[in-house]
């Protein structure tokens, strides 16, 4: 079920691309048909699989479903149509952003320079968004760790990991192709798509991929939790800083021009910095979000194998 | 007959919609319910790419000697929806573990039961 | 800088929020957070002078202007709502590190304010833009920080009902998010300012009532309003004491604000109140929920389930103000706003007090809590008097002018049921008094001490401005008339 939304994510993806919408379709990808699928697969893990399908009130959610598919599609009677060049959405605000984008933020990704500039407050308010959940979880599954019960959780796994040699080994050549797949995906969302989230989450799963092959203990000791939630931080921070620098600068929040002699140049070193900023964020709080439930993962298994 | 053709996308995405509705509401499960709401999430997300689609347009990264591109704004918008429903989803999804934990159950209706003899 | 005061509202506490992290131990998150807060406090203010003397404010994100970029807007409406939500904020912090020390493991307690801070920079971030989609984003914000703040709660029941709000919730902010497309797709603008201009054009299309009616059902989600009203009460009553009182005093009140804001300035009057049968609807479903609401309250054995319930009906006596349709209504509306916040975060903070002392608010518990504790107690029954109405408390001003707009405008049965439900209010708040003063306490009386001064002091700063406000009314009512007179376009 969990890999029928994935597909349903991966799906949509394409959907996405084939509708012109490529940065859309990349972050589905990575997010939707990635990330949410694995932390369902890890939810059920922990939840167990068995399940009594009582479907309950299903009147009540038909009679809610139909009046509001109805509502939508009365809704569609009026609508331009699909494709329409000259639906209002595409007369009114959207022309400024392809014939002057270039001249006034001089990106060529035009998705890229209205989400990290005309729009930049947005896109702030969205890697908050993300470090919310991420330090949500961690006020909800975290828990201190006794460094006994590390040690004999290790002692469980390592007889696990040591099985699967190959997919290890080729793991091992590939992550480091992957870390620099992000850092490319990172810096080149100037020009095709890409950009700070879709780098994060590419950063964030080959380290994941590494603490999935190589046991939790082990990615542990090569990961400080602390660091990586104070890292979260100063990628908020790092994006919320430019925008104080830009009103230090004489500016309004945000506003990059200000930041360079040239107004254009300013606006590169911006979108960088708060990219990065997104990066940084993204990349950590998954991690962050990962690592917390797999540590629930172990500590039951670990009471099981105690039980017996 | 302009109309079905014009709209069916949309009519097509409502439906998409209506179904990850229902799930949530309908199912007793409560991971179910989570993926319920992705799918109705994501089925919003395509109805905001597909008003940005522009026909003869192309992906909306400049190149020299195109003028029709897609509409960016909604490919923003939604890649701001895209975090915010991982966001919803890890949270919910950190709920549902706790809530097993506790109460050893993961389906409503046990848990409502539960509930009610606490009271 | 203080061209900048908009935005640093907004982005005081967000960028304290992470900061939180760094400081490590929770007794100085807290007082960082004390001092953020009450920076807050004084921003809104000066922003409120501002706005005051010379209109509405307006900052550009980046400096773009209008449709293309982010604008924060900032008039009288926004002003009023920014000012109660940091000045309560502000007040129940006071008690939040004595409080919490009890029903927050410590190894948790910094992760507690990091996510306060963002629920309040949520709804500020909500009142003080003018973009529809930022609505969305910070929507989100304080709705996933409430809750994972909720589910922090000692009970188990704690984590199902916030399981259950966010299941509600996120509905709800997706039913916004269909709406705000719609809007986008018939006029090609999310800033609310270019949307009110553009709309009108399209009025007459189904897109735009379906747009509209989505996004009504999305903030009645939100609003708790009946029959939407079922994920509250236990949302309320099983989150950590501090999480009650900050939700109850401000987050139904930033969702009426987004639909007065919703209807009036981005709809318009006309298209909201007399193309659909909105405000028939409304006075209907607000007197239900009143009656409902404050019935259910009567019959609750917890005291933060049987607030939780009144508060709904309280809802329903804004909705009733808002849905009359006049400068009166809206007025009585407003002032309920500021009152309500001010009764109900004194309630649910009394409340925290004695869940700090005796670890429970069942009713059966609260049997000689009269004597016990005496100054709590006395706190509760003044913010009961408040709820109900009593002459010389803010609860009397708001109903005093719900009840004239109601008669004004000729409605009589409404301003008699309104009446009405006011004495179901005098039978659920005697059973507390009844329980307190005259049950004999049910173990030995000198277990239970007073409340500690980190919770008379805010719990008592509350009543008394509960008592200030209901005898010196010219503050509350001038801003609420300010605020409801320049909605409706009249020139003060």
């Amino acid at each position: 079920m969990a890999m029928l939304s994935g597909i349903y994510g991966l799906l949509s993806a394409s959907l996405f691309v084939t509708m012109d919408a490529v940065d859309v379709a990349f972050t589905e990808a990575s997010i939707g048909a990635g990330i949410s699928t694995l932390l369902m697969l890890t939810t059920i893990a922990m939840t167990g699989r068995t399940e009594h399908s009582v479907r309950h009130k299903p009147l009540l959610a038909l009679a809610v479903v139909f009046v509001t598919g109805a509502l939508l599609i009365y809704a569609t009677l009026d609508m331009p149509y699909f494709g329409d060049v000259m639906a209002p959405a595409n007369l009114h605000v959207m022309p400024r952003y392809i014939q002057d984008s270039m001249a006034e933020i001089g990106v060529d990704n035009i998705v890229t320079s209205v989400l990290a500039s005309y729009r930049a407050f947005d896109t702030f308010g969205e890697v908050v968004v993300i470090f919310t959940a991420g330090i949500g979880v961690l006020a909800l599954l975290s828990f201190a760790r006794r460094p006994e019960d590390d040690a004999e959780i290790s002692s469980d796994n390592i007889s696990m990991h040591e099985q699967n040699l190959i997919v290890r080994i080729v793991s091992k050549i590939l992550i480091p192709f992957i870390l620099l797949f992000a850092l490319y995906v990172q810096f080149h969302g100037d020009f095709g798509p890409g950009g700070g989230f879709q780098a994060g989450v590419i950063f964030a799963a080959a380290i994941i991929l590494y603490a999935m092959l190589f046991g939790m203990s082990v990615a542990r000791r090569a990961i400080n939790q602390t660091f990586v939630q104070l890292f979260a931080a100063v990628g908020v921070l790092l994006y919320g800083m430019v925008g104080v620098v830009s009103m230090l600068n004489g500016g309004n929040f945000l506003d990059y021009n200000v930041l360079s002699e040239d107004p254009v140049a300013g606006q590169h070193l911006g979108i960088l910095i708060i990219e990065l900023g997104v990066g940084i964020a993204v990349a950590t709080v998954v991690i962050i979000i990962f690592f917390n439930f797999a540590d629930r993962i172990d500590i039951l298994k670990h009471k099981v194998n105690k039980k017996l | 007959m302009m109309m079905i053709l014009g709209l069916y996308n949309y009519w097509i995405v409502v439906g998409l919609m209506m179904i990850g509705l229902y799930i949530v509401i309908a199912q007793g499960n409560l991971v179910k319910k989570i993926v319920g709401l992705n799918i109705f999430q994501t089925s919003v997300f395509i109805f905001y790419i597909s008003l940005s689609k522009v026909d003869g347009g192309t992906a909306p990264i400049l190149v020299d000697g195109i003028s029709l591109y897609s509409n960016p704004l909604p490919h923003v918008l939604i890649l701001t929806a895209i975090v915010v429903s991982l966001a919803t989803t890890a949270l919910g999804l950190a709920l549902v573990v706790r809530i097993k934990e506790a109460y050893g159950s993961i389906e409503e209706e046990e848990i409502q039961i539960k509930d009610n003899q606490e009271c | 800088m203080l061209a900048h005061l908009p935005v640093l509202q907004v982005l005081l506490p967000l960028m304290a929020a992470p900061l939180c992290l760094f400081l490590r131990r929770p007794y100085l998150v807290w007082i960082f957070t004390l001092i953020v807060s009450g920076l807050a406090f004084l921003i809104s203010i000066s922003l409120l002078q501002q706005v005051m003397v010379s209109g509405t404010i307006v900052y550009e994100m980046g400096g773009w202007p209008g449709p293309w970029g982010i604008e924060y807007r900032i008039d009288k409406l926004s002003a009023f709502l920014l000012l109660i939500i940091t000045a309560m904020s502000t007040v129940i912090l006071l008690a939040a590190h004595t409080s919490i020390q009890k029903e927050i493991p410590k190894s948790r307690q910094i992760y507690f304010y990091i996510l306060y801070l963002f629920s309040f920079t949520g709804m500020l971030g909500i009142v003080s833009t003018g973009d529809v989609f930022n609505v969305f984003v910070f929507l989100e914000i304080s709705s996933l920080s409430a809750y994972a703040l909720i589910a922090m709660g000692k009970d188990r029941r704690a984590l199902w009902a916030a399981y259950q709000y966010l299941i509600m919730g996120t509905i709800g902010a997706t039913f916004i998010l269909i709406g705000i497309g719609l809007m986008y797709q018939m006029t090609g603008t999310l800033n609310m300012d270019d949307l009110a201009r553009r709309l009108p054009e399209v009025a007459q299309t189904r897109t735009v009532f379906a747009a509209f009616a989505f996004f009504i059902v999305g903030v009645c989600l939100k609003l708790a309003l009946f029959p939407l009203h079922l994920w509250l009460p236990n949302a309320y009553a099983y989150a950590p004491s501090i999480v009650t009182a900050f939700l109850a005093a401000t987050a139904t009140k930033v969702a009426i604000y987004l639909l007065i804001r919703f209807t009036f300035s981005v709809f318009g009057l006309s298209f909201s109140f007399t193309t659909l049968p909105l405000q028939t609807l409304f006075v209907v479903l607000g007197l239900i929920g009143i009656f409902v609401a404050s019935t259910a309250a009567i019959y609750q054995k917890n005291v933060k389930h049987l607030f939780a319930y009144s508060s709904i009906a309280q809802v329903g006596y804004m909705i009733v103000g808002y849905s009359i349709g006049t400068t009166m209504g809206l007025m009585a509306t407003l002032l309920h706003l500021f009152n309500h916040a001010l009764m109900k975060s004194a309630l649910f903070l009394a409340l925290g007090a004695v869940m700090y002392r005796i670890g429970s608010v069942q009713l059966s518990s609260f049997h000689g809590l009269g004597r016990q504790m005496p100054f709590t107690m006395a706190a509760i029954v003044a913010g009961g008097l408040s709820l109900i109405g009593v002459p010389l408390t803010v609860g009397f001003v708001s109903k005093w002018y719900l009840v004239l707009a109601a008669i004004e405008n000729g409605w009589w049965p409404v301003a008699v049921l309104v009446l009405l439900g006011s004495l179901l209010a005098i039978i659920y708040v005697w059973r507390i008094v009844e329980a307190a003063y005259f049950k004999e306490p049910a173990v030995a009386t000198d277990r239970v001490r007073e409340a500690p001064m980190a919770f008379l002091i805010p719990v008592w700063l509350l009543v008394a401005a509960n008592i200030y406000f209901g005898v010196d009314t010219r503050f509350s009512v001038e801003m609420a008339q300010a605020a409801a007179q320049s909605l409706f376009g009249v020139s003060p």
